[in-house]
């Protein structure tokens, strides 16, 4: 390619720019007219509302990343000065990947995690939120009852789950046993099904969430956009694939975000079952059980948040990209 | 979605302001609150963290510092936290404004506070009022490697075997001795259709207790000690000896324990599904007070070796200690010669029923049958022990213990895999 391509690219290279720098000519022609009618007053409240917030940004988020980026490098246990603190270099990365049996587990449940809120909550929120959109007796109601479990309290559905999913006295194998009489089946405790087992609860959870998404997305989108369709003979199927879902796009990305950071955050549900052990190893809870407590694993627990800082920057960075992209359009 | 904001900017504008306003003056409160608390030191205030949460044991601190509070004229501000929030929370807790009193665990998670000097030395407090009050043994649980005390300790709950005398009685089962009577009662107990013994480990840190007996009784207490303090390998024939005897014990334990609460073991047991449990006094809060509890008696963890024997009991200790910096060092100082004497330990431990003073005056009049057999047993025990998660780094305790312990009871045959991860792992927390 780079023997007989280079003489074109260069070309298509100059080519290219003209079409965009138009519109940017005529960015930068409408900026000039726009600042000066802003006074010292406008600019220091420009200036406060913008410092403000990057300040917390920098102060709050920055910060403690890159000092948990730092930390990965260190042995310390959190307590007495910063003198304590011992470098050992990538040891904490090594440990990681080579002798800490619950890592790889975690990176593969992660994954699982992600995979399933996107396969089935997502889409039978997406499905309710039509359901619900077409203005049904009783609509609110049930808009409420699937909302309920993303507004419970995290003990609330740790207890509810286990009442559900309890081996001895759950209802789940009562109800197995007495219309299918099934063994009693360890839900929590056999790692080959529990994180499938956590996963209908978080995905309880997730569904709600997407399904309020949806629908507000879905009020906005323009009715005139459906009678059109309509006029036009499309079934109610066909209008919403090609019609309402592509006008949906904000919302789509919203929810990919959403679920994207669900599936990296998600910690809360299994450390109430067993603090992230045995099959519902999670790296926010791998972080957690090292780094709080009197465990204090300080610099080992930041590796595993590096770790899983990496993961989420990959996504983070699409997503910003494809965003700025958007705004440019 | 990307068109303009109708309302008129000016106003927008202020109502932001107004809020960052209210933000900074939210910023700001903190430090207010720091003068607040500064000012508020009263000499005749002692403040006090305390970890034992439930009711009869908060009933039973209340009764205990009002005597106190009657005695000297000063008043005790309590603080009560769930007992695991509170040990989660705890490296912070003391390194921020800690009470002048804190309850905590003797041993190895006390002497790791005091080495990095989060808690007081206490040793005048022990000269003054605990002479000849406790054993050796418990002073050394109390005490630092540099040789001072840092704990002044009330109330045990020890471990044993659990069962229920009524169902022994019907059966005819006899307490066993030996190793070999107690595979002969689990079989028997099979046989009756119970399952023999309880087991809950969903939350992990029960498995600990299986481990520590089977190599006390195996190994020794010494070993036991040296083990947990990082001077043995775990890569050894000893600590593989102990994992397959208790591969040889699980086909008698109730099966699926992974998924199953210690609460849900220790219902079985008050139901009387299950024979035994290997627990800690605690499971007297599981059964009902009156004919449940008075069902409820207990054996030592049987002899595996006649060379070692089977006195060694597990002992955790519980006790209090003052911060590093106490707002009320002369208060702090004298509660815990309050705490410690033989008069707050038996208010105390009448009203909790876990808790067995430490003292050794203590008058065993006021025992029920259970407490005083578990008493006999700490009095003539050849060692006492704290349990796996007090008498070892809490690191490797809970970050490479409890998922090994785990996974070996997920898949009990590959046990050499499996010490080799423990030791790998060991060597990093350790660094030996």
């Amino acid at each position: 390619m780079a023997s007989n391509g280079p003489p074109p690219p260069p070309a298509a290279r100059t080519d290219g720019p003209p079409p965009p720098a138009p519109a940017r000519r005529t960015g930068r022609a409408r900026r000039p007219g726009t600042g000066p009618r802003h006074g010292r007053a406008d600019r220091a409240a420009l200036a406060l509302m913008l410092g403000v917030p990057a300040l917390l940004v920098v102060g709050l988020v920055w910060l403690p990343a890159a000092a948990t980026v730092l930390l990965s490098f260190t042995r310390w246990d959190g307590i007495g000065g910063l003198d304590t603190i011992e470098w050992i270099g990538v040891q904490n990365y090594t440990d990681a990947f080579t002798i800490y049996p619950p890592f790889e587990p975690a990176l593969r449940n992660n994954l699982v995690w992600l995979v399933v809120l996107f396969t089935v909550p997502t889409l039978l929120g997406m499905f309710l939120a039509v359901l619900l959109d077409r203005e049904l007796r009783g609509g609110s109601v049930y808009q409420s009852i699937f909302y309920l479990p993303v507004v419970l309290s995290l003990a609330l559905i740790g207890f509810v789950w286990q009442l559900i999913y309890s081996r001895d006295q759950g209802l789940l194998n009562a109800f197995l046993a007495m219309v299918a009489d099934a063994p009693a089946v360890d839900w929590f405790g056999n790692p080959d099904i529990n994180l499938y087992a956590v996963l209908v609860a978080a995905g309880w959870r997730h569904t709600g969430y997407i399904m309020l998404l949806y629908l507000a997305g879905l009020k906005a989108v323009d009715p005139s956009l459906r009678e059109a369709a309509a006029i036009d003979g499309a079934g109610p199927v066909r209008t919403f694939t090609r019609v309402v879902f592509p006008a949906l796009l904000p919302i789509n990305l919203v929810v990919v975000v959403v679920t994207v950071i669900d599936a990296l955050r998600a910690f809360d549900i299994v450390w109430v079952i067993n603090r992230g052990r045995n099959g519902l190893e999670l790296i926010s809870a791998l972080v957690t059980s090292n780094v709080i407590g009197e465990a204090s694993r300080v610099g080992f627990g930041s590796a595993l948040a590096v770790v899983m800082l990496v993961i989420s920057l990959v996504f983070i960075v699409v997503y910003v990209s494809t965003m700025l992209r958007g705004a440019q359009r | 979605m990307h068109h303009r904001p109708p309302g008129p900017p000016g106003l927008r504008r202020r109502a932001l302001l107004g809020g960052l306003a209210g933000a900074g003056a939210l910023l700001a409160l903190p430090g207010l609150t720091g003068c607040g608390a500064a000012g508020r030191d009263d000499p005749n205030t002692v403040r006090m963290a305390s970890n034992r949460a439930n009711p009869a044991q908060r009933e039973a601190v209340r009764e205990s510092l009002g005597v106190y509070e009657a005695a000297s004229g000063r008043t005790v501000e309590v603080n009560t936290f769930d007992s695991t929030s509170f040990q989660e929370s705890i490296n912070n807790y003391l390194q921020g404004t800690p009470d002048d009193v804190i309850g905590w665990f003797a041993g190895y998670r006390m002497r790791f506070f005091a080495e990095r000097g989060l808690i007081s030395d206490v040793t005048d407090v022990w000269d003054r009022h605990f002479e000849g009050a406790f054993t050796d043994q418990v002073r050394s649980l109390c005490t630092a490697p540099d040789g001072r005390q840092y704990m002044v300790p009330d109330s045990t709950a020890p471990w044993a075997v659990f069962h229920r005398r009524s169902l022994f009685e019907r059966n005819g089962y006899e307490v066993p001795a030996t190793r070999e009577e107690f595979v002969g009662l689990c079989e028997r107990m099979r046989a009756d259709g119970l399952e023999p013994l309880a087991s809950g480990i969903r939350e992990g840190w029960p498995a600990m207790g299986m481990f520590d007996h089977l190599n006390l009784r195996i190994n020794g207490p010494e070993f036991h000690l040296e083990l947990l303090d990082g001077d043995h390998s775990w890569d050894s024939s000893e600590v593989r000896s102990v994992f397959g005897a208790w591969a040889e014990l699980l086909p008698h334990h109730q099966p699926d324990p992974l998924g199953r609460g210690i609460n849900e073991a220790q219902t079985s047991l008050v139901r009387g599904e299950a024979g035994m449990m290997l627990c800690g006094m605690f499971i007297t809060h599981v059964f009902p007070e009156g004919e449940d509890l008075d069902d409820l008696d207990c054996f030592a963890f049987p002899e595996f070796d006649p060379e070692i024997g089977a006195d060694v009991v597990e002992a955790p200790i519980d006790g209090f200690m003052v911060s590093g910096d106490p707002r009320n060092p002369e208060g702090a100082r004298e509660l815990l010669g309050h705490l410690g004497s033989l008069e707050a330990q038996e208010i105390y431990t009448a009203i909790d029923p876990q808790a067995l003073p430490t003292h050794l005056d203590a008058g065993t009049g006021g025992f029920s049958p259970l407490d005083a057999k578990v008493n006999d047993m700490v009095a003539s025990a050849g060692a006492l022990t704290q349990y796996m998660d007090r008498d070892t780094r809490p690191d490797f305790a809970s970050v490479v213990m409890i998922p090994a312990l785990q996974r070996f009871l997920r898949q009990p045959d590959d046990i050499a895999d499996l010490t080799g991860t423990i030791q790998r792992q060991k060597l990093s927390i350790f660094g030996r």
